[in-house]
């Protein structure tokens, strides 16, 4: 790579993180400016009933940037405060999402990639099985939400066992791709170098088919993160998909939009970090 | 009666036809011959003929319909370290570097050396191919005539009785194949392993072989004959087109290709026969004086149950 094509893919970051704060200030801009409640009368008198109301706005609004900075500003320099069980700091309530995430997501991780190998690696498991991946795959995890309250008479688990589910199948259908898609090639140096079979899938078909099963993974925790908010809007107690439904019981729109916005970064977060192993796994053909 | 290194007798390879009514097809059969110990055999065939199917059968990857392959005694029934196997599009493995991928082969062929000793052993032949300065590079930093190397010092580094080499240049240029070429023969020279190659390059063949068999066009394709290359090794790309005798063989060889290979694929009533390709020396053949039968057939000698120890 010579000087020129870096000192041009600089400048493009640069030119390109310039954009986004243009667009990022444009559109807060027009968030706040249009939210602002009308000057009441046009600068004239008030009328009697304005009066009455003390000149406040007669529909509610979705609360303005500014003010959703100032809870944010509120909430992140005491995250983990707890105040009882409808007044818990935003760390706290995350830190209970991500509990449930990463627990139901490891035990679909631990699940999912064994039988995924197996699949992979035998048709016969793949033909046997296939029919009931097909079944069950498509069922929305929070059907299952029922049955699993049912079943383990637990709020937390049952919470825990939805992300389970729905996290098993991208990890599952992906490493059962990756395997059965290993090189040939590369099963035949195994075969010609007398590995057993035992070794020639730590060897040989694990790092070939890493990339793949790594992908599954990152799909795997977006849905997981997807669900675990409605999960906990349906169980309650804890957890950023609690707060946020509370928070609109509260009326609170302000702290509503506030936890959105850190859902999103939070999921980014689990998604780069996963990105982030996948560079180690990732070859060069 | 003893047999040879490594023997295949009566090979065929054939494929179910497209419906149930037609019949199959046979892309070759009654393949025999012998490959002595420490001799570098080259086959040359158009595609299709069923070459790298007797490649992989040799390496266990694949499977005769028919006959049968003996090797020091005991019948080939799936791959195995005593043979190693140099592949067409290089086979290494890419999330491995230059040395690790040759590590990989030593380490199953000795697993109870140190991990130094594998290190040790690995460098040589990588030193042996001129890739000691690459040797952290993953394969996708190489050039293709470089992974080559590593994919021959892997090989190597094994020490395999019979080595087998599926058309290992036939992705490279012609001046990198000419370099790595002389690399083989080097490193052949040092080992005297039996090799057995593929090769399109009538040249290649020449400065390399012993023997060249010469199979006939595809389907039920044959090993028609079996050119002995007696010009003089050590062998070098620059002197040995000098030699008298080199144009003869080559010649006769392209004559094979061109010309022979499909008529001779029509004639029935030797490719019934049970013997091997028919030994021909093209430098002897216009000189009655010297050999007055040139071209003698051996018969086979059948190998007697008892005399393939299975497993």
């Amino acid at each position: 790579m010579d000087r020129t094509t870096t000192e041009w893919k600089l400048s493009l970051n640069l030119r390109a993180g310039l954009l986004a704060v243009v667009i990022l200030a444009l559109l807060l801009g027009l968030w706040e400016g249009l939210n602002r409640a009308p000057i009441l009368g046009g600068g004239a008198e008030l009328s009697e009933y304005e009066m009455l109301l003390g000149g406040a706005d007669e529909t509610a609004r979705v609360p303005p940037p500014s003010a959703i900075m100032v809870r944010a500003w509120e909430q992140l320099s005491d995250p983990f405060y707890d105040a009882g069980p409808n007044d818990k700091g935003i760390g706290i309530q995350l830190g209970y999402s991500l509990y449930r995430v990463l627990a139901g997501y490891l035990m679909a991780a631990a699940v999912a990639i064994p039988i995924g190998f197996l699949i992979g690696m035998s048709p016969l498991m793949y033909k046997a099985l296939n029919p009931f991946i097909q079944v069950l795959r498509p069922i929305s995890p929070l059907a299952w939400m029922p049955l699993a309250l049912f079943i383990i008479r637990d709020a937390e688990a049952s919470a825990i066992f939805v992300i389970f589910i729905c996290s098993i199948w991208p990890m599952l259908l992906n490493t059962a791709f990756g395997v059965a898609g290993v090189r040939s090639d590369w099963v035949n140096v195994a075969r010609t170098h007398e590995l057993s079979s035992l070794k020639t899938a730590f060897k040989v078909i694990l790092p070939a088919a890493a990339p793949t099963i790594l992908t599954g993974m990152r799909i795997s925790i977006g849905i997981a993160w997807l669900v675990i908010v409605a999960a906990e809007m349906l169980v309650g107690g804890t957890g950023i998909g609690y707060y946020v439904w509370n928070e609109w019981n509260n009326l609170d729109l302000t702290s509503v939009i506030f936890s959105i916005l850190m859902i999103g970064i939070v999921g980014m977060l689990l998604d780069m970090s996963l990105a982030y192993v996948a560079r180690f796994v990732t070859y060069a053909e | 009666m003893s047999h040879a290194f490594v023997e295949v007798q009566q090979a065929a390879k054939r494929f179910p036809g497209a419906t149930k009514t037609s019949p199959p097809l046979t892309v070759f059969e009654n393949v025999s011959f012998q490959l002595q110990k420490g001799e570098f055999v080259c086959i040359i065939g158009h595609s299709g003929c069923g070459k790298s199917t007797i490649m992989n059968a040799l390496a266990g990857l694949d499977q005769f319909s028919d006959g049968s392959m003996v090797m020091e005694g005991n019948e080939i029934n799936g791959p195995g370290l005593e043979r190693g196997v140099v592949f067409q599009n290089y086979s290494l493995l890419p999330w491995l570097t230059t040395l690790e991928n040759v590590r990989f082969g030593v380490r199953a062929r000795w697993k109870n050396w140190s991990e130094r000793e594998v290190t040790e052993h690995s460098m040589k032949y990588l030193e042996l191919v001129g890739l000691k300065d690459v040797v952290d590079r993953k394969p996708s930093q190489l050039s293709g005539g470089m992974r080559q190397r590593v994919s021959i010092a892997r090989a190597f580094a094994t020490k395999p009785k019979l080595l087998l080499l599926d058309e290992p240049f036939g992705a490279l240029d012609a001046l990198t194949r000419g370099v790595i070429q002389d690399e083989l023969v080097k490193i052949w020279t040092k080992d005297q392993q039996t090799v057995f190659m593929i090769t399109h390059d009538v040249d290649e063949a020449i400065l390399l072989a012993d023997r060249i068999f010469l199979m006939t066009n595809g389907p039920e394709a044959r090993i028609a004959e079996a050119v002995e290359i007696d010009l003089p090794r050590p062998r070098n790309r620059a002197e040995i087109i000098k030699h008298p005798n080199f144009y003869t063989i080559r010649n006769y060889l392209v004559d094979f290709l061109v010309n022979r290979s499909g008529d001779l694929r029509v004639q029935e009533d030797e490719s019934k026969g049970l013997r091997y390709p028919t030994s021909v020396n093209p430098a002897r053949l216009n000189d009655p004086d010297e050999n007055s039968t040139p071209q003698h057939e051996e018969k086979l000698v059948k190998f007697t149950p008892k005399e393939i120890r299975h497993g």
